[in-house]
């Protein structure tokens, strides 16, 4: 079965997932990003300078990290860590801002436009484009930006202009729409870097390439510490670029369980939530087929999660295609898991984690003491929570910790 | 006998030298017991045909104006089924042929199924699909097939003669020339790539060529009309209805008898 799992056909699809439902008027850059795309996949110089930017820059190749005093206390199988959160930028974003970055300079565009929910794509799309000397303006929803402040300031620090969205739930699926709406206008001369493994083909299929370096690179060093390949691999999944590029390079071993962790908010049974698999049906939004949360009407609905690097309605294409050969299995956690697993790890490591990651790390924590001793998990740590503490201790302050 | 509609309206105006004036209005914007009398009102001010919007939660095609049109649709709680429903009970009122115009994941979530049992009692001319493009109209297509209801396909000033010629080709009841690169209810000075555009899709089109996005005054519409079978005029309904003035609508009205295309 694992052999028919394979990249998108030429249009775009994963199985009945994917795909590219835009307006006609950005047909023809969606094209002319695709041919650009496999040209620069082809050329030994966009590799070479994508590879030297992925090291000089960004600090690759990152640590799996042992994470022997969390083992020992859980007492179940042995835990690493890919050590995302040591990237530049503190979070795996980069990596596919600086691919696609390289690829604006590559079609000869000077502009690039991004959307952004924490503001993790924002800052990693400001920081690329300060690099590459590239125009950047970042699109967040208001009221994210509000919640952000920090990282508006950093994203304006790096040069970027922030556009804050007031448009529909003025969150990031907002953002979204807006800079979609802005493409179109101003498609000559800007690329508009989408931050997650979504939107049209050939983004879903692009993003996962240039995030694929995270399991090429934990796949050669579990083997090389192990001598062989983890029984589980985790990644916490809003969007999915984090997950898909953990996925990527252990999809075709069989042995290899693959878990997204998506984010409950204050549980699945609830309305506040943000898990599009677990708890949403497929539909057709912001470019693709894929699995999210809507009404019965079609409308996508509100989300909720503690991380606002989840906190989006639907999940990328390939995910929904996963999940639905059976490939990947998607959990999930709630609010209050993620804050325990981020105070478990911050106290038991001295790693403080992104809320983002403490999703897959409550997963972790949940399942590790239920496996073998010689069995061995792989859990992306996408993202370094520094940008998370004030948040965190808001939500301490307020007790909602306890129950 | 619905699909037909529209080629007779085409045919007629053709006849009498004239062109088609087509108004957007949000279903449910200003109450869905109102869309009656609203569809009367357009029918009264002379528009010849009626593009009905479906309220969407993320309209990524369209600027401020149709955003909260259809945001207020929505507060409503109007739905893509009670809109259908409304129209099976008003159909025999309205006298001009209307097609909806709708993002894809409302009907998708509706089912192709029942979307096409129900708009066919309702009544519907035609379905307008922003974000299905060609590449993507297979479900839709196999969906509607044998229906009455014409799958109307969009051209823009980036589409390819290559992919301009293969959109024409059995493509049914108009095609809708978008005017700009951008979303509707924009700002516009057209400029003579418009103009160009336009002449390159009527030339290429077996079936009527109606020009629409940010058309938003009678000079405007006689200028785009000139070019084309048509002109679509949204956001500025859309707003003229939002804030009572509907007496401005047939202001917006080219006088009869245009010029033809050159």
């Amino acid at each position: 079965m694992i052999n028919n799992i394979k990249s998108p056909n030429e249009a775009g699809k994963f199985g009945i997932f994917g795909g590219a439902y835009v307006a006609e008027s950005l047909v023809a850059t969606l094209e002319e990003l695709e041919t650009a795309y496999r040209q620069a996949k082809a050329d030994p110089e966009f590799q070479k300078e994508f590879d030297y930017l992925l090291k000089d820059y960004v600090g690759r190749e990152n640590p799996l990290y042992y994470a022997r005093r969390l083992t020992e206390k859980l007492g179940g199988a042995k835990i690493y860590l890919k050590r995302e959160d040591l990237n530049h930028t503190g979070a795996h974003k980069i990596n596919n801002a600086i691919g696609q970055g390289l690829l604006t300079k590559y079609m000869g565009k000077t502009k690039v436009i991004a959307e952004t929910g924490a503001g993790q794509h924002g800052v990693a799309t400001a920081t690329i484009a300060a690099l590459l000397g590239l125009e950047c303006k970042v699109f967040m929803g208001a009221k994210d930006a509000k919640r952000q402040e920090l990282n508006v300031f950093r994203m304006e620090l790096l040069g970027a202009e922030v556009i804050r969205v007031e448009q529909g739930t003025a969150t990031l699926k907002d953002a979204v729409n807006e800079a979609m709406r802005y493409w179109v206008e101003h498609m000559d001369d800007t690329h508009y870097i989408i931050g997650s493994a979504l939107g049209p083909h050939p983004f879903p299929e692009m993003v996962k390439d240039f995030q694929s370096i995270i399991s090429k690179e934990a796949r050669n060093q579990i083997i090389e510490k192990e001598g062989r390949l983890p029984d589980q691999v985790v990644a916490c999944i809003g969007g999915g670029s984090n997950a898909i590029g953990m996925f990527a390079d252990f999809i075709a071993d069989e042995t290899v369980d693959l878990i997204g962790v998506e984010a409950a908010g204050k549980g699945i049974e609830t309305n506040e939530t943000a898990a599009a698999i677990n708890k949403g049906t497929v539909g057709i939004a912001h470019g693709a087929k894929m699995h999210m949360l809507q009404d019965e009407d079609g409308q996508l609905l509100a989300t909720h999660s503690i991380s606002a690097g989840l906190d989006y309605p639907g999940i990328g294409p390939e995910h929904s295609y996963l999940h639905d050969t059976g490939r990947a299995k998607y959990a999930y956690a709630n609010d209050k898991e993620a804050l325990r697993a981020f105070y478990e790890l911050s106290r038991t490591e001295g790693i403080i984690p992104a809320l983002e990651s403490s999703h897959a790390l409550a997963y972790v924590i949940k399942t590790a003491p239920t496996l073998d001793k010689d069995q061995i998990i792989v859990m992306s740590l996408s993202g370094r929570g520094d940008k998370d503490v004030e948040l965190v201790k808001n939500v301490t302050k307020e007790g909602n910790t306890d129950d | 006998m619905t699909k037909e509609k529209i080629e007779e309206t085409f045919k007629r105006l053709s006849d009498e030298g004239d062109k088609a004036f087509i108004a957007y209005i949000m279903a449910g914007d200003g109450g869905l017991e109102n869309l009656e009398s609203q569809i009367k009102t357009l029918e009264e001010s002379g528009v010849d045909l009626i593009e009905i919007g479906i309220p969407f939660s993320d309209p990524a095609a369209d600027g401020p104006v149709i955003q909260e049109a259809g945001i207020r649709a929505l507060e409503n709680g109007v739905s893509l089924l009670d809109i259908l429903n409304t129209l099976a009970k008003i159909k025999d009122e309205i006298s001009v042929p209307y097609v909806l115009m709708t993002y894809y994941n409302p009907v998708y979530k509706l089912t192709l199924d029942v979307f096409r049992n129900k708009a066919e009692e309702a009544g519907v001319s035609g379905i307008i699909v922003p974000d299905v493009p060609l590449d993507e109209e297979a479900e839709l297509k196999n969906g509607l097939r044998g229906s009455d209801i014409a799958i109307i396909r969009l051209a823009t000033l980036t589409t390819s003669d290559e992919r301009l010629r293969e959109i024409t080709r059995d493509a049914e009841g108009f095609i809708y020339a978008v005017t700009v690169n951008g979303v509707t209810g924009g700002q516009n000075n057209y400029k003579e790539e418009v103009y160009d555009n336009l002449e390159r899709i009527k030339r290429v089109s077996p079936i009527p060529v109606c020009a629409g996005f940010g058309v938003s005054n009678k000079t405007q519409a006689e200028q785009l009309g000139a070019y084309t079978d048509g002109v679509i005029v949204g956001s500025k309904i859309v707003k003229i209805f939002y804030q009572g003035r509907e007496r401005e609508i047939k202001d917006l009205i080219p006088d009869k008898k245009l010029t033809r295309v050159k």
